[in-house]
């Protein structure tokens, strides 16, 4: 997709009908905070799957939500073949699927995670982390000695699609965010081949202050006004 | 046998045990369960700045009016103190691992006597993830277990050696339970304090670790 002036503002539904069977597609959030529920209620409507979902957990599927929230929702419908993230816990779905062999889960400290994908967006080969040294987490991944202290080699992450949430945008696409909905949100811009970044409003260029923007327009091909789900009119 | 108290009271003693320790102006991060109840502890003259693995430096209590683009880690609203800052996950996790916090608050399923801890799974069980736990016991200054004495089948939670999947290899510094204060030195665990209504003795039998005992451990404080 090629960037075009002034940032397109289009529909959940067309932004993710960029998104085919078998991508990597990393979805931002922490727990229910800053997923771009809109983008993420399109792509569970479209029936795409074996996706490559990297996200730092795998949002909720419980009791009292069976259907899942956000990106929740993909696993519970079967999209996904194979996660990369640090929790899962809160969705009963991703450790079932994963039990009975139908789901490639990579589980990953956070820090790391969050490292890897900032690797992948900055054009570097990996980094050297000292977490999860002499725990099961090492075992089978290779390790470096520098001046006596052991780390482990950590790989770059990247994706097809990133599906991000920010709070506003201008029309070149530079973002700012609000709150703890930021967390994995400005990484992930930079580090896949298509961003597309639902955000509350959109406004003039040069009505941000570019003292504040997080992430710089550069990154985003195009934006998605939030929708009025539950969610993400609350988020 | 170790008395048998109140769940209510241990949890707030064990919490007010460790806010106690803790120092003007400690950057901490409190993970969910006990440790949340530290913050409430805290004495009137010292102030804690709050650390929270998604971002914020500088977290206060739950609001009257929760905001739901402003969580804890845990999930719950939370409000910003004054001179608060956000920042992104890789950032967050730069403070966690570049050891810019004095201290870190957890609960455990096991810590043994190399100051190692398991508290992210258990196998055959449903896998959570590690999350950011094994950032935190890696980077923060001080590890705080906070835990209760015995498991829910009574099995003492201070062992040997840990038999569960690690969260962190010889990275505790304290441990805290409703019954004793035991701090790492030297590669050592140590009884610092312990609870009124317990011996030395009654202790030891229940702890599977070797405790270094000194001659006239401390009655824990605040209780």
């Amino acid at each position: 997709m090629k960037k075009t002036m002034p940032r397109p503002v289009i529909g959940a539904e067309k932004a993710v009908g960029y998104i085919r069977d078998g991508m990597s597609v990393m979805i931002g959030g922490f727990n229910y905070g800053g997923i771009p529920y809109t983008l993420v209620d399109a792509l569970a409507a479209s029936g795409v799957k074996d996706l490559h979902l990297i996200a730092n957990d795998t949002a909720y599927a419980n009791e009292e939500h069976p259907e899942g929230i956000g990106h929740g929702k993909l696993v519970v419908n079967r999209q996904v073949r194979k996660v990369t993230a640090s929790h899962v816990g809160l969705n009963r779905e991703t450790g079932r699927l994963f039990n009975e062999g139908r789901l490639d889960l990579e589980l990953v400290p956070q820090g790391t995670f969050v490292e890897r994908i900032r690797c992948g967006g900055f054009g570097l080969g990996g980094f050297l982390s000292p977490t999860g040294v002499g725990t099961i987490y090492e075992e089978g991944r290779q390790t470096l000695e520098i001046s006596g202290e052991k780390f482990i080699v950590e790989l770059p992450l990247k994706a097809d699609v990133a599906l991000i949430r920010a709070c506003k945008a201008d029309t070149w696409g530079n973002l700012i965010y609000v709150g703890t909905n930021r967390n994995f949100n400005p990484l992930m811009a930079t580090a896949a081949d298509l961003v597309f970044a639902e955000v509350d409003e959109i406004v003039e260029a040069g009505d941000l202050d570019p003292d504040c923007i997080v992430t710089p327009g550069i990154l985003v091909d195009a934006l998605v006004l939030k929708g009025d789900s539950y969610y993400a009119s609350r988020t | 046998m170790l008395p048998v108290l109140d769940d209510e009271v241990v949890r707030h003693r064990i919490a007010k045990r460790i806010a106690l320790d803790l120092e003007d102006q400690a950057v901490v991060n409190l993970g969910i369960g006990i440790p949340t109840l530290v913050s409430d502890y805290l004495p009137s003259d010292r102030q804690m700045i709050l650390q929270t693995e998604n971002g914020v430096v500088g977290a206060g209590p739950i609001p009257d009016k929760p905001d739901l683009r402003y969580i804890g880690a845990g999930g719950r609203a939370l409000s910003l103190i004054p001179g608060s800052s956000i920042v992104a996950s890789d950032f967050s996790f730069g403070l966690i691992r570049g050891g810019h916090l004095d201290a870190t608050v957890l609960g455990t399923l096991e810590v043994d006597e190399e100051g190692s801890l398991a508290n992210w799974w258990i196998p055959g069980k449903l896998v959570p993830g590690m999350g950011g736990a094994m950032d935190l016991v890696t980077g923060a200054k001080n590890v705080y277990v906070a835990t209760t004495h015995l498991d829910k089948k009574g099995r003492p939670k201070l062992v040997r050696k840990c038999t569960l999947p690690l969260t962190g290899v010889g990275v505790v510094t304290t441990i805290v339970t409703e019954f004793c204060v035991v701090r790492r030195k030297e590669e050592k665990m140590v009884l610092c304090e312990i609870a009124p209504e317990v011996s030395v003795e009654e202790v030891v039998a229940n702890t599977g670790m070797t405790l270094v005992i000194p001659s006239k451990p401390e009655t824990m404080l605040g209780i």
